[in-house]
């Protein structure tokens, strides 16, 4: 799953290294705009419905954060 | 304000979008973003094309063609016209007002009562609660005309892409009158608090338009736009939505007795795909309750969105039995609300194209 989430991220942002990044919110590197575009890859992605009051900037801030909220939304194993 | 009705119904209902039709694959190349991220937002918001009024439309340009439309069909006489109520936050200027413009141009008698009101997408739910207060004291036969309408496309920077590629200009006339039996109630909040979350800085007089608020920046997050331009903190409007409207469309159910398998159709303001997607998910109503094809065809008709939603996805149903529906409607101010109603058996309910 980690590695699908990095390819995502890739995906929308190609030109961007987010391995220098403890946040990729509070950092700049993904906006609003980012967060719904990687909600849709990842509701496509595992075939699950992300709650809307967890699209929240904590929930992107790292791979680590966007696999757990895919864990807690009823994706990957 | 929690307030009920009854004996009061929509009999007519009429929306106006302009010809003018702008295709968002044709403005990528606008924003400053890269063309492929631009584009994967297109599915997802809704983007796919938005109507805009020409540059020398005004709001009453719009208004005045639907309502003239109805008194040139015979759809609604001037003499059982009790009074207009206009909401728009896009004037044609401070003074006069919106009302009064169409008021004149209708040649209207002069003791008809003309109502303008300043509602962004709540306007449609204001402009009903004003209709059906005033209809508890109208004579005998006299209607309300609900005129509500935007062309917000005159405030929003083409070089924002959080903004530009939902617009959409739009308007309604819908006329509402003393009638049946059924109960209507009615919820309307507001959390002034939050008032910056969308917000037109230049213009009012806060701050005068002038040569410097119409310069386009960089608002530090990739989109160019001016003081003078609508800017909405897109992330605080969306948990707003999430948060504060689903508990009130439940209490608004709760209060009509009514559980979600006895609504019909959600008829709700149009803000993007995404936001009424979640917002249904988060409700747990299906999305074949909840059209959501507006924002795709026309962008987000601001005030208008509930008229224009009805006339474009349920014209030939209005004409018949009534359905049982929930309208609600979220945004500036903020103001949220919702309105519990049957709508049916209208005279007309149609959408049509002006050339404005």
């Amino acid at each position: 799953m980690e590695a699908d989430i990095v390819a995502f991220l890739g995906e929308l942002h190609p030109e961007t290294d987010f391995s220098k990044s403890q946040d990729y919110v509070s950092d700049g590197l993904l906006d609003s705009f980012d967060l719904v575009s990687l909600v849709a890859m990842i509701e496509d992605k595992f075939a699950l419905f992300i709650d809307a009051l967890d699209i929240v900037p904590e929930n992107f801030a790292s791979v680590d954060a966007i696999a757990g909220l895919v864990r807690r939304s009823g994706g990957g194993a | 304000m929690k307030a009920q009705f009854s004996g009061k119904r929509i009999t007519g209902l009429r929306a106006v979008v302009p010809e003018t039709e702008l295709r968002f694959d044709d403005e990528v190349d606008n924003y400053t973003f890269p063309a492929k991220q631009t584009l994967r937002l297109k599915a997802v918001m809704g983007y796919e094309t938005h109507r805009v009024v020409k540059p020398s439309t005004s709001t009453s340009d719009l208004l005045w063609f639907g309502l003239k439309g109805l008194l040139d069909e015979g759809l609604l006489r001037r003499e059982d016209v009790g009074a207009v109520v206009a909401v728009t936050v896009t004037p044609d200027h401070l003074l006069p007002h919106v009302g009064s413009a169409l008021h004149g141009l209708a040649e209207l008698p002069e003791d008809t009562i003309v109502v303008d009101l300043v509602q962004g997408c709540t306007a449609f739910l204001h402009g009903l609660l004003q209709a059906f207060l005033l209809l508890e004291r109208l004579p005998e036969g006299k209607k309300v005309v609900v005129a509500v309408g935007d062309t917000l496309s005159k405030w929003v920077s083409t070089r924002d892409r959080n903004s530009y590629p939902l617009i959409g200009d739009a308007a309604s006339i819908v006329v509402v009158e003393n009638g049946g039996d059924d109960t209507i109630r009615l919820d309307l909040r507001n959390d002034g608090g939050r008032r910056d979350s969308l917000k037109i800085p230049a213009g009012g007089s806060r701050l005068a338009s002038s040569a410097e608020t119409s310069e386009l920046v960089d608002s530090g997050d990739g989109n160019l736009r001016s003081l003078d331009n609508l800017v909405m903190d897109g992330s605080a409007v969306f948990t707003f939505v999430q948060t504060d409207v689903p508990p009130l469309i439940d209490a608004a159910l709760s209060g009509a007795g009514l559980e979600k398998d006895d609504v019909d159709y959600f008829l709700f303001h149009q803000p993007n795909k995404f936001m009424l997607r979640k917002l249904s998910e988060k409700l747990g109503i299906g999305y074949d309750r909840v059209p959501m094809n507006v924002v795709e065809k026309y962008g987000n008709p601001s005030g208008a969105s509930i008229p224009l939603v009805i006339a474009d996805n349920l014209a030939e149903q209005m004409r018949g039995d009534a359905l049982q529906c929930c309208l609600s409607a979220f945004g500036s101010g903020l103001s949220w609300g919702a309105i519990t109603m049957k709508l049916g058996g209208m005279e007309f309910c149609d959408l049509v194209v002006s050339d404005l």
